[in-house]
C-alpha cells in the first residue's frame, strides 16, 4: 500500500470571534480541531467527528454548521463565531440566558452547539412553530434529555423576536 | 437553634451555568498541558481468537509518530500485575488491556499510537496491519444461547419463594404468560470518554484528568496497575459531560493514557471515537418471562417471574431485575428467578436505572396484559393490588406516596377518558392509545465525607470528592450548605471531581443528594457549632451567657433571641485565627435497617400511530413522583423530563444491532444507533406529590437521576396496545413490527 509520510502544513488565517488568528497546519485538520487543539476554543465540542451529534455547531457568516464537516482551510475569509464569541463582555447573549433560565442543559456538553444553532435558526427566521422549533433544533443530541427545556428557552427567543447575529 | 433560609426546596438556576452556556466549563479533554502528545487506539475486528502478527513498522515510520503500543511492547510491569479490578468491578477477571495476543470481544483495544498531533496518530493508526487466528464463530445473541444460562455463588439470590406460584397459577381462571425481550442498549454520553495524563518521574507521581463518574474509581484503578500508593495518583474531574452509568468504572483510554505518559514520559491525551464509545459497557440484552394470574376480582393470585441477562466471558454483571416484581405487588404466590448467559461481549455496565428499567418495563406490561384479560382498568388493577409493605422483605417503607401519584397523574392526564378497546380512539388516520405503568427505584444512602472551610472573607467552601454528571451537583450541594450556615448562596462554592477532596461514593444509583448532601449537611451543622464556639470566645458579652439552642442562623448572622448579632465576618476577624474550618464523615442512620427506602412514579402515556405507517410518536407524558423532599424543583425536574426522554428511547428507539456472525455492533455510530432527538420529545408535565420521610436521610430527599425513566417504556408499549391493539413484546417498537 502506497502511503505518505505526512501531509506538509500550510498557514492559514481565520476570522474568529471578531479576530484575525493566523495559524500553520496541515490541510487534513478539520475546523472543529483546529478551534480545540490549536486555538485553545474548546467551547466548541467533539460529540462523533462525523456530523451526527451537533456538539460542534459554530456560526460561519452566521449559519450554523458542523464544525466537524468543514476543514478549517475552508472557511478562510470567513466570519467564524464560536460560543466563547456570543457574549458581550460581561453580558451574556439572550440565548445564553434563556438556556440558563430554562435549564436547557444537564452535563453541558452539547449545550454550546445547541446555544450556536439557536443563534443560527433566529438568524433564518425560523421555528414560527412548535413542530418546526423541535424540526429545527433536531441536529442537536442531547443525551441528558433537557429537549422539553431547550425547546422553552427556543421558543422564548423566537416570541421576542431577539437577534441572532454574531 | 433556628434556621430560617429557605434556600433548599425553592428553584434555583445551576450555579455552573454560565461557565456551561460560554463555553468555559473545563472537560477532560480540553486540558492541554505543555508538550502533550495524542493518543489514538485501534481496536480489534474478530470477537474471539487470537493476534498472530501486529506490524507497526509503517505507522513507526510517520513522521511526528512517537511510538505504537501493542501487547508486544506494553510494560512487562503492569502486565504483572494482577490487579486491574476498579471499586464496581463484578466478580470475575477484569479486562487487561494489551495482555496478550488472547481477543475476547469484538472491538477490543490491541494498539495505540501515540503522535505528536491527533491528526497524525489517527493517520498512523490506519498504517497498523493485523493478522488474527480466529475459529470464526463468536456466541453473542442472548435469546439464541438460553441453554447456556447459569446461577452461581457469585450471582446475589433473588428473595426466597413465597407461597406455592405454580399451583396458584394453575389453579387460577384468569391469567397471562407472556415474554419480553429487550435488546443491548449504549450510553452514549455527549462527551466521548478521554483522559489526559501526565507523569511526574522525579515524584513518581501520576496527574490525571479523566471522564469518570468518581475519582476515586479512576485512582483505584491506576493505584492498581501500577502497584502504587493511592496518594500518589491524583485524579481530576472536575466536569464530566454525561455519564448515565458509563462513568462507573474507569474505561480503557484511561490505562492506555496513563501507560504511555509513563513510558514516555510525557503528558498523553487519549480521546475515545463515537465508535470506540459501543466498544465497552452496556444495558444487558435480557429475556424475560413472566406467568400472572388473579382472582376475579382482580386480587393477584401468583407471579412468577425469570429473567436472563447477558454478561461477558470474563466477568459476572448481574442487575436487580427480578425483585421488583416481588416487591411491588400484595401477592402471597411469587417465584423470582435470575441467570446469567455469558456472550463474546464486553462485561455490560449500569446504565440509567439498570435492572430496575428492564424488570418493571416487563412487569408494568404484564400488569397491563393481566389487566385487559381481568377486564379491569390497568390503573385499578395497580389500585387493587396496591402493597401497604415491601413484600419481600416484610418491612415497612420510610415513606410511600404512590397512591397520591396514581391519583395526581390520572387527573392530570385525563385518565377517565381512556377507552379500554383497543383501536377504538381515532382521528383521521392516526389511532391514539393512553398506557400507564408505575416506576419504583432504591432509596439508597452511602458513606460519604465533607470539608467545609469558612474564610475571614465570608465565604463558604464545601468539599467532597463526588461528580456533577449533570444532575446539579453543584448547585444542590451548595443550597444545602447555604441554607444550613445561613448564608445567601452567592457566598458558599461547592467543589469536587478531584481524589484529594474528602472521600464520597461514586455518583450513581441515584444516591448522591441522599449520601453527599446529607454529609454536606452534617458538615455544615458542625460548622455552625463552631462558628457559635468561636463567637462565645469572641464576644463573650453577646453569647456567654446563651444556649445554641436560641441561636439564629441567618443571612451571613448570628443572632439570639432578644435581638443581639453579629455578623459571621465580625466573628471570624475578632482575632487572628480568622477562618473556620470542619470536616465529617456521614453514613446511614442505623433505624434505617428497620425500614425499606423507594421513591415511586405513575407513568402515563398518550401515544399516536399512523394506521397505515406504523409511525408511533408520543405527544404526552404526564410523570408523578414521590421523591420525598425536592432540594431543587429546577433541576429536580430536569432530572424526570431527562428519566423520560430515557424511558422514549427504551420503548421506541435504541438498539444496538449485532451482526452475531463476527459478534460485532453494526450501528456503532450516532446516525444508526437511534436516540431521542428534539422532534421525538413533546409535552412532558412532571409532578412531584408531597411526600415526607423523616427516615432515609437527615434531609428527606430519596433522588432521583433513574425513577424518571422507570416505567416510561412500559407505559408506551402499553399505549401502543390501546391504540392498536398489537402487543410488541420485544424492543424497540418500531413501525416494522406493528405493519
Amino acid at each position: 500500500m502506497e502511503y505518505k509520510n505526512y501531509p506538509e502544513t500550510h498557514e492559514i488565517e481565520l476570522q474568529l470571534n471578531g479576530t484575525s488568528q493566523k495559524l500553520t497546519i496541515s490541510p487534513w485538520t478539520t475546523l472543529l480541531d483546529a478551534l480545540r487543539e490549536y486555538f485553545q476554543l474548546t467551547g466548541t465540542k467533539k460529540g462523533c467527528d462525523h456530523g451526527q451529534c451537533g456538539a460542534c455547531t459554530v456560526l460561519v457568516d452566521g449559519k450554523a454548521i458542523n464544525s466537524c464537516l468543514s476543514l478549517a482551510m475552508m472557511q478562510q475569509g470567513k466570519k467564524i463565531t464560536t460560543v466563547e464569541g456570543l457574549a458581550q463582555g460581561e453580558n451574556l447573549h439572550p440565548v445564553q440566558q434563556a438556556f440558563i433560565e430554562h435549564d436547557a442543559f444537564q452535563c453541558g456538553y452539547c449545550t454550546p452547539g445547541q446555544i450556536c444553532s439557536t443563534v443560527g435558526l433566529l438568524n433564518m427566521k425560523k421555528g414560527n412553530t412548535p413542530e418546526e422549533i423541535r424540526d429545527l433544533m433536531s441536529g442537536n443530541i442531547c443525551r441528558c434529555g433537557a429537549y422539553a427545556n431547550i425547546f422553552k428557552a427556543v421558543e422564548e427567543m423566537v416570541q421576542k423576536e431577539v437577534s441572532g447575529t454574531p | 437553634m433556628k434556621v430560617l433560609n429557605n434556600i433548599t426546596g425553592v428553584a434555583t438556576t445551576r450555579v455552573d451555568g454560565r461557565k456551561k452556556v460560554t463555553g468555559t466549563a473545563p472537560y477532560t479533554a480540553e486540558f492541554n498541558p505543555a508538550n502533550l502528545v495524542h493518543g489514538y487506539i485501534v481496536n480489534s475486528t474478530i470477537s474471539t481468537g487470537t493476534i498472530t502478527k501486529i506490524d507497526t513498522t509503517k505507522a513507526l515510520d510517520v513522521a511526528g509518530v512517537r511510538e505504537v503500543f501493542t501487547h508486544e511492547n506494553a510494560p512487562l510491569s503492569v502486565k504483572i500485575n494482577a490487579d486491574y479490578s476498579d471499586p464496581m468491578a463484578p466478580p470475575g477477571s477484569p479486562f487487561r488491556p494489551l495482555y496478550n495476543d488472547q481477543i475476547l470481544y469484538n472491538g477490543q483495544p490491541i494498539a495505540m499510537v501515540v503522535a505528536d498531533t491527533f491528526e497524525t496518530a489517527r493517520y498512523a493508526a490506519g498504517l497498523i496491519e493485523v493478522a488474527y487466528n480466529t475459529s470464526g464463530k463468536s456466541t453473542t445473541n442472548i435469546k439464541d444461547n438460553l441453554d447456556r444460562a447459569f446461577t452461581d455463588d457469585d450471582l446475589p439470590d433473588p428473595p426466597k419463594p413465597r407461597g406455592n406460584a405454580k399451583k396458584a397459577y394453575q389453579e387460577s381462571e384468569i391469567k397471562i404468560e407472556a415474554a419480553y425481550l429487550q435488546p443491548r442498549e449504549y450510553h452514549n454520553p455527549m462527551e466521548p470518554f478521554a483522559t489526559v495524563a501526565q507523569w511526574d518521574a522525579d515524584e513518581e507521581r501520576f496527574l490525571i484528568y479523566d471522564k469518570i463518574q468518581g475519582v476515586a474509581s479512576s485512582q483505584g484503578y491506576i493505584a492498581g496497575i501500577f502497584n502504587m500508593e493511592k496518594e500518589k495518583v491524583r485524579v481530576l474531574s472536575e466536569f464530566v459531560g454525561g455519564g448515565f452509568g458509563s462513568g462507573l468504572r474507569p474505561q480503557y483510554q484511561l490505562f492506555f493514557a496513563a501507560m504511555a505518559a509513563k513510558v514516555l514520559n510525557l503528558p498523553v491525551k487519549v480521546v475515545m471515537t463515537r465508535k470506540q464509545m459501543f466498544s465497552f459497557g452496556h444495558r444487558p440484552a435480557c429475556f424475560q418471562e413472566f406467568k400472572l394470574s388473579t382472582d376475579k376480582n382482580g386480587k393477584l393470585t401468583s407471579i412468577q417471574h425469570k429473567a436472563y441477562g447477558e454478561t461477558s466471558q470474563f466477568e459476572k454483571y448481574t442487575e436487580t431485575i427480578v425483585d421488583w416484581s416481588g416487591l411491588m405487588y400484595a401477592c402471597e404466590n411469587v417465584e423470582l428467578n435470575y441467570k446469567l448467559v455469558p456472550l463474546d461481549v464486553y462485561t455490560p455496565n449500569d446504565m440509567r436505572a439498570p435492572g430496575g428499567t428492564t424488570g418493571m418495563y416487563g412487569l408494568e406490561c404484564a400488569m397491563d396484559e393481566l389487566a385487559v384479560k381481568a377486564g379491569i382498568d390497568p390503573l385499578e388493577l395497580r389500585l387493587i393490588n396496591y402493597a401497604e409493605k415491601d413484600q419481600n422483605e416484610g418491612k415497612p417503607f420510610s415513606s410511600k406516596e404512590l397512591k397520591a401519584c396514581y391519583s395526581r397523574a390520572a387527573e392530570k392526564f385525563g385518565w377517565k377518558n381512556r377507552k379500554a378497546e383497543p383501536r377504538s380512539h381515532k382521528e383521521g388516520h392516526t389511532l391514539i392509545g393512553y398506557g400507564m405503568a408505575t416506576g419504583v427505584w432504591e432509596a439508597l444512602q452511602q458513606k460519604a465525607s465533607a470539608k467545609a472551610i469558612f474564610t475571614a472573607e465570608g465565604h463558604l467552601t464545601v468539599s467532597a470528592a463526588t461528580a456533577d454528571i449533570g444532575t446539579g451537583t453543584y448547585t444542590v450541594m451548595a443550597q444545602i450548605a447555604a441554607e444550613t450556615v445561613g448564608l445567601p448562596l452567592e457566598h458558599v462554592t461547592f467543589k469536587l471531581g478531584d481524589s484529594t477532596l474528602p472521600k464520597s461514593p461514586i455518583e450513581g444509583g441515584s444516591w448522591t443528594v441522599s449520601s453527599v448532601g446529607s454529609a454536606v449537611k452534617m458538615v455544615c451543622v458542625s460548622l455552625r457549632e463552631k462558628i457559635y464556639a468561636r463567637a462565645q470566645e469572641t464576644h463573650p458579652e453577646l453569647f456567654a451567657e446563651s444556649m445554641i439552642e436560641d441561636a439564629r442562623f441567618e443571612k451571613g448572622e448570628l443572632s439570639i433571641r432578644d435581638g443581639r448579632a453579629v455578623s459571621f465576618m465580625e466573628i471570624l476577624n475578632a482575632d487572628e485565627r480568622k477562618s473556620i474550618e470542619t470536616s465529617v464523615n456521614s453514613e446511614p442512620a442505623e433505624n434505617r435497617d428497620n425500614y425499606s427506602c423507594y421513591t415511586h412514579s405513575c407513568v402515563m402515556v398518550e401515544v399516536h400511530v399512523d394506521e397505515d405507517l406504523g409511525m408511533i410518536r408520543v405527544p404526552r407524558v404526564v410523570n408523578a413522583i414521590a421523591g420525598g423532599k425536592i432540594i431543587n424543583p429546577k433541576t429536580a425536574e430536569s432530572q424526570i423530563l431527562g428519566g423520560v426522554t430515557w424511558g422514549i428511547g427504551m420503548a421506541i428507539e435504541e438498539e444496538g444491532m449485532m451482526d452475531d456472525r463476527e459478534g460485532r455492533i453494526m450501528n456503532a455510530n450516532l446516525a444508526e444507533y437511534h436516540m431521542p432527538i428534539n422532534a421525538d420529545v413533546q409535552e412532558i408535565d412532571v409532578i412531584f406529590v408531597e411526600e415526607k420521610d423523616e427516615i432515609v436521610n437527615p434531609l428527606g430527599a430519596k433522588g432521583l437521576g433513574e425513577i424518571g425513566m422507570v416505567g416510561t417504556a412500559a407505559a408506551i408499549a402499553n399505549a401502543v396496545y390501546n391504540a392498536t391493539g398489537k402487543r410488541i413484546r420485544e424492543l424497540p417498537i418500531t413501525l416494522d413490527k406493528l405493519l
